[in-house]
């Protein structure tokens, strides 16, 4: 692949996941000197910074790369900041990537942290009869587990999922994330464990469903020249693709806070659903296929959507994912591990920090330093992530 | 339920206060045909249309069930529950002639059990909520045989 497409990954750097209630900055600034001295990069020699921004406070939070850029000391580097709800770090990612490869900076820091409130995601208060977010609760009773049932749920009918298969994606990302120092939950479960923890959203029962977490998450990014000098050597890990991409009309799905999917009546056959379409960007940006990746970070909202990642990234076919998981395919030493960091079952959602982590984990997977939890030869690994109102990533990292 | 509260729309324009065949008010584009509902207004959404008229359209009162799934827990604000609280199952619904999916509540007393994939269903009217005044009314799905009639008591 030229140098033209590619970015450097000098560091990676994490805030241990978990339920600290301390403020947001604290978090991004632990997984920034983290990234940095990874690197063996100093602040000063930043030249871009850019934050990917949590909601909080009712405002993008505080603008999230000028917070972080003011706490680390104002340096006069540039800026960004980037709001993109579960997809925010990776467009911080992106805007890092473009700023190298334009040849506008050549080490760049991304960072992203969260504080969050405990319980279900909540919409932005008031009376806001214009905002679908706020309207699919007043009027539908709609929590985002409603969602990530309704696609459960069809599984089960069409595909023939069963409660114990998605309890069985739990157990495995329980085991994954055991020895993960950055994991907010580090316990085994079993199957029975998981199958008598309440019922949320039928068929997902609590244990099955993401928690929402503090942690923060960084990288330092460079041109693949300045790599080369800074390490004096060829073996990079280097961030291969990343797709940001929007849905395609008509998006048949539905999807997160809508209360209805676009109308197919007027136009031809639809074509990749919005989760399939943000893999295939990134692979096709790579010039690679599901064939050559070795490992995945998805983004396990629930048990069962871990699932219908599996066919929206490629590695097996519609209604073959239960089949993958049941024969241990990805598990750790089967054929394709999947969320070896344990995933968001292991670690809750810091929304604009976990495409962060998703990254993050691949490049340890890729170095080989992902200790107790290594997958065995990973040299490309995939991240895959959808949120709120059309946002949604994927990240292809290769050593 | 016999009630002297004033009953009104929970939300304006988004269905009809017909109680006996009620429907949800939908656009469609006056140029490609395309159906969205809520009600677009200003911009067709249809990339390959340039469409900015759009007539009112009464959606389909019956549909197939495309997936369901129930609120065992009590959603936040600005959902306002019952006192106590009491469950309820949610189910996304397939519409033929639009070729869309539409989110509804399910009639109270509907549980999980009583739906699949498939099932037949048909626009009803519903209180959401209620305050000393009025009556707040939503749209809710109703499966067309079986289930429960407890909502018909």
């Amino acid at each position: 692949m030229p140098d033209d497409k590619r970015v450097a990954v000098l560091g990676a750097g994490m805030h241990p996941w978990g339920k600290w209630g301390r403020n947001f900055v604290e978090y991004g600034l632990a997984a920034a000197g983290d990234a940095l001295s990874d690197a063996g990069v100093a602040w000063t020699d930043v030249q871009y910074v850019s934050g990917a921004d949590t909601i909080r406070n009712g405002y993008p939070g505080f603008i999230a790369g000028a917070t972080f850029a003011q706490a680390l000391g104002w340096t006069g580097a540039r800026v960004s900041s980037s709001y993109a709800a579960c997809a925010s770090g990776a467009q911080a990612v992106s805007n890092a990537r473009a700023q190298i490869l334009a040849g506008l900076c050549d080490v760049a820091l991304v960072v992203g942290a969260d504080t969050t409130p405990k319980g279900f995601f909540t919409p932005v208060g008031g009376d806001r009869k214009d905002d679908p977010d706020w309207l699919r609760f007043h009027l539908l009773g709609a929590t985002n587990p409603t969602y990530f049932a309704l696609y459960a749920r069809r599984r089960m009918e069409l595909f023939g999922a069963t409660e114990t298969d998605f309890a069985a994606v739990k157990v495995k990302n329980a085991r994954h994330g055991l020895e993960n120092p950055y994991a907010r939950y580090r316990k085994e479960v079993t199957i029975d464990e998981v199958l008598s923890s309440p019922m949320v959203a039928d068929p997902l029962r609590l244990l099955e469903i993401c928690a929402t977490s503090d942690g923060g998450a960084a990288l330092v990014l460079s041109s693949m020249e300045f790599a080369r000098r800074h390490a004096g050597s060829d073996k990079l890990v280097t961030i291969d693709a990343v797709s940001t991409v929007t849905p395609r009309y008509p998006q048949t799905v539905i999807e997160m806070p809508n209360f209805s999917t676009d109308s197919a009546a007027s136009t031809s056959t639809p074509g990749p659903t919005f989760k399939q379409s943000v893999a295939l960007a990134a692979y096709e940006e790579a010039g690679i296929g599901p064939e050559d990746i070795n490992v995945a970070e998805v983004y396990d909202l629930s048990s069962a959507l871990e699932l219908d990642w599996y066919e929206d990234i490629g590695l097996c076919k519609e209604g073959e994912a239960e089949r993958m998981l049941r024969d241990g395919d990805t598990t750790i030493g089967g054929r394709i591990p999947v969320n070896p960091s344990g995933g968001l079952s292991c670690f809750g959602e810091a929304i604009p920090a976990q495409a962060i982590a998703q990254v993050c984990e691949l490049v340890w997977q890729v170095r080989g330093q992902a200790e107790g939890r290594q997958v065995e030869g990973a040299r490309v690994g995939i991240t895959a992530n959808q949120g709120l109102f059309g946002h949604g990533s994927s990240i292809i990292v290769a050593s | 339920m016999p009630s002297a509260k004033t009953r009104v729309p929970a939300i304006d324009g988004w269905f009809t206060l017909d109680d006996d065949a009620p429907t949800l008010l939908g656009s469609r584009c006056t140029s490609c045909g395309t159906y969205a509902f809520p009600k677009e207004t200003f911009f067709c959404r249809n990339p390959g249309c340039q469409g900015k008229e759009f007539a009112e359209a009464p959606l389909s009162r019956r549909g197939t069930v495309w997936s369901y799934t129930d609120a065992c827990y009590q959603p936040p604000k600005p959902y306002v529950a019952a006192d106590p609280y009491m469950p309820f199952s949610i189910a996304a619904v397939e519409l033929a002639a639009e070729q869309m999916v539409v989110m509804g509540q399910v009639v109270p007393g509907v549980g999980v059990d009583e739906l699949s994939v498939g099932t037949e269903v048909e626009l009803v009217l519903d209180t959401l909520y209620e305050d000393d005044e009025h009556e707040y009314i939503v749209w809710k799905w109703k499966p067309v045989s079986g289930g429960s009639e407890v909502s018909d008591a």
